[in-house]
């Protein structure tokens, strides 16, 4: 019983997290938000140098969500989720360059289809190649997403490990929906972070607004939600049942949320401006809510599997 | 990183849990806060300590078994599945207890650990003040020097006393140096609540049993024998207390982990799916609190210390409480407000944000010390 990263693992994510801190994701996110997808292409690159795409085939869920907390931490943009969780249990292989899946009812577009080298749609059969339609702006700039249409007659790549035509049963979707909770940890920590730094730096009445207990409890609780999601997390990863990855995402989506709503507050209306890049977090996070299974669904699985037991 | 249990950990669980199926009461225990029930909890804590089962993190020389800290936490998921009473000796065995084996001398941990792990002596927390609450450093008891008789005298009041009513010994803390501040001063004592010049008067709690006491002290001698670490270092020693009590020493996972079992059952029973979110959220909580105390016992274990994050522990497990017995309450609608284990276990996690330091003041420590914030300027000091 070691319920601990071990230095090997906490060495991996050291490796990203300086990788990450000097590669102005801020300025990426706004590039790829604008269509530019040069510098965002250029970081996809230097992280699957790193081995970011390789883990969900080569290594164990734990290093696939200390990879993923990262990627929210900085707010990477890109279709991550699905080229480096979902698609590589999925086809049963790492996915070469930049792929995109919709998975509906889940993941009803695809992400960021139109920098994609492959793109698939996910069905009750397993996956196949997609045609790329129309595109939806995501409250999140960051993710373009795409309606997607089969291709008539393309080949089916079976889905590795359906037990059920119901892809919700699948080791891609759990895998993907535990990379989305890693992730929203990442991002509600950074948000935690960037409003503690503001709350010491920002005056008002003569005092520093975070030494009123109005501000410290509620930061307070955001540090108390979010040490409670990461062993979700951790859990989830030993032992991914869908219980277990249901849980991650829904205590890691409720701990990312709080974390938001009380950033902006905090940050009162300058946080509430585009400009000011606390925007691209809690924008993010909004999205990553519902992504890959709603609370809603997660919470009715888990409820389901605890009146079964 | 593993969840997984060695062969020795396992054989401790089984034998734990064998012990326990086989004696264990069938019927609750009435409440300790009544004569009768008091008598039942200590008979149990007899029982628990015959077979080395009361205190499993002890030395064996105070009948324990020298459980390490993930064997202790097995025991106590084992104790609270088994639906094994509630320990009425707990301020002794865990909050007091830790700061025997730290701070006091062998003459104190001889005279004092035995009876304590048997129960024979049940030791009740004299702690708060009526004008020291959250603000435990400005108390007003006092300790005066008596050279002649090589002691201390105290006098005073405190209030809040859990078991008070029929505890056998006392710990508290009272202003030895009437100069010193706040935090300075101090001294930490033990005394028997029979000693001349203790009254104590029992306070109907919530539910109308006298759980907790007010205890005055008019010219009560204690011998030097009977004082906790050095005169004056009362606060040190203390918050050493207040950090087992916040912390994993108190509140294991096995309690809560046993409610959400027993809250999944009553869903099964009394299905509402108009519940069913809250049902999940309470079972959630408790499961991320079971899997954190695994971090917790694993840091430790590699010598780590527990500090702030005792704070974040106690406003988690103490709203966990709450969020497992008010779904409950809601389950069994409008059979809630008729008496029933829920209902006593609902009164009781009531308490929990408030005891052991209110969840207001936990936050203030996980702001200040956790996130660094300024700390809040302080009001005029006595």
């Amino acid at each position: 019983m070691r319920f601990e990263l071990t230095d090997e693992q906490r060495a991996f994510g050291d490796a990203l997290e300086s990788l990450l801190s000097s590669a102005d994701t801020a300025g990426v996110a706004r590039s790829w938000a604008d269509g530019d997808h040069g510098p965002g292409l250029k970081l996809w690159d230097r992280l699957a140098e790193q081995g970011v795409t390789m883990l969900a085939t080569e290594a164990s869920p734990v290093e696939v969500c200390i990879a993923f907390e990262a990627l929210g931490r900085h707010a990477v943009p890109g279709p991550w989720v699905e080229s480096a969780a979902y698609l590589p249990v999925a086809l049963g292989r790492e996915v070469e360059g930049v792929a995109t899946v919709a998975a509906p009812p889940h993941a009803p577009y695809a992400l960021d289809a139109d920098v994609a080298d492959a793109v698939y749609l996910a069905g009750p059969d397993g996956l196949s190649e997609a045609e790329v339609g129309e595109r939806h702006a995501s409250v999140d700039r960051t993710r373009h997403l795409f309606s997607v249409v089969e291709v008539r007659g393309a080949p089916v790549v079976e889905v590795r490990g359906a037990p059920a035509p119901s892809l919700e049963t699948t080791n891609a979707f759990d895998l993907a929906a535990l990379a989305t909770a890693a992730q929203l940890l990442g991002l509600g920590e950074r948000v935690l972070a960037d409003t503690v730094t503001y709350a010491k730096q920002r005056r008002q009445f003569g005092r520093e607004i975070g030494s009123y207990q109005a501000i410290k409890h509620q930061l307070a609780d955001v540090r108390i939600a979010l040490d409670f999601a990461r062993p979700l997390v951790h859990g989830a990863a030993l032992d991914p049942t869908p219980r277990a990855v249901s849980a991650a995402k829904v205590m890691c989506a409720d701990a990312a949320y709080l974390a938001s709503r009380t950033g902006l507050q905090v940050h009162g209306a300058i946080g509430y401006t585009a400009e000011f890049d606390l925007s691209i977090w809690i924008t993010k996070i909004r999205a990553l809510v519902t992504a890959w299974g709603t609370p809603a669904f997660h919470r009715a699985r888990i409820l389901e599997s605890l009146v079964e037991a | 990183m593993d969840l997984e249990l060695s062969e020795s950990e396992l054989a401790f669980r089984d034998e734990a849990r064998a012990w326990l199926a086989a004696n264990v009461p069938a019927e609750p225990l009435p409440s300790m806060d009544t004569a009768e029930g008091w008598e039942l909890h200590q008979e149990w804590e007899a029982r628990l300590a015959a077979d080395r089962w009361s205190v499993v993190s002890w030395p064996r020389d105070y009948h324990g078994r020298e459980a390490s800290l993930v064997e202790w936490v097995i025991f106590e998921e084992e104790y609270y599945r088994a639906g094994a009473p509630g320990r009425v000796s707990q301020n002794g065995i865990f909050l007091l207890a830790p700061i025997i084996f730290e701070h006091g001398t062998k003459e104190q941990q001889d005279r004092f650990l035995p009876t304590m792990a048997t129960g024979e002596n049940v030791w009740a927390q004299c702690w708060s003040e009526p004008e020291a609450g959250s603000d435990l450093a400005s108390l007003k008891s006092t300790a005066r020097r008596d050279e002649a008789r090589g002691g201390w005298v105290l006098n005073g009041q405190k209030t809040w006393s859990s078991r008070a009513t029929y505890a056998h010994w006392g710990f508290g803390l009272f202003r030895s140096d009437p100069e010193a501040a706040r935090h300075n001063g101090l001294t930490y004592f033990l005394f028997p609540m029979d000693a001349e010049g203790i009254t104590v008067r029992p306070i109907a709690q919530l539910d109308g049993e006298a759980g907790f006491a007010e205890v005055f002290f008019d010219e009560v001698f204690v011998p030097d024998s009977d004082v906790l670490g050095a005169p004056g270092d009362g606060w040190r020693v203390a918050m050493s207390t207040a950090g087992n009590e916040r912390g994993l020493s108190l509140r294991s996972p096995g309690r809560f982990c046993a409610a959400a079992d027993r809250l999944v059952d009553l869903y099964r029973e009394r299905p509402d799916a108009r519940v069913g979110d809250r049902v999940v959220d309470a079972w959630l909580k408790a499961e991320a609190y079971r899997l954190y105390t695994w971090g917790t016992v694993t840091r430790l274990a590699d010598g780590g210390e527990m500090g702030a994050a005792g704070s974040v522990n106690k406003v988690w497990w103490s709203e966990l409480d709450i969020a497992l017995h008010e779904t409950a309450l809601d389950l069994l609608g409008p059979e809630a407000e008729v008496e029933s284990g829920w209902l006593d276990g609902y009164t009781f996690a009531l308490s929990g944000p408030i005891y052991a330091g209110t969840n207001e003041i936990q936050r203030n420590i996980i702001a200040e010390r956790i996130l660094g914030l300024p700390r809040e300027p302080k009001g005029a000091q006595r």
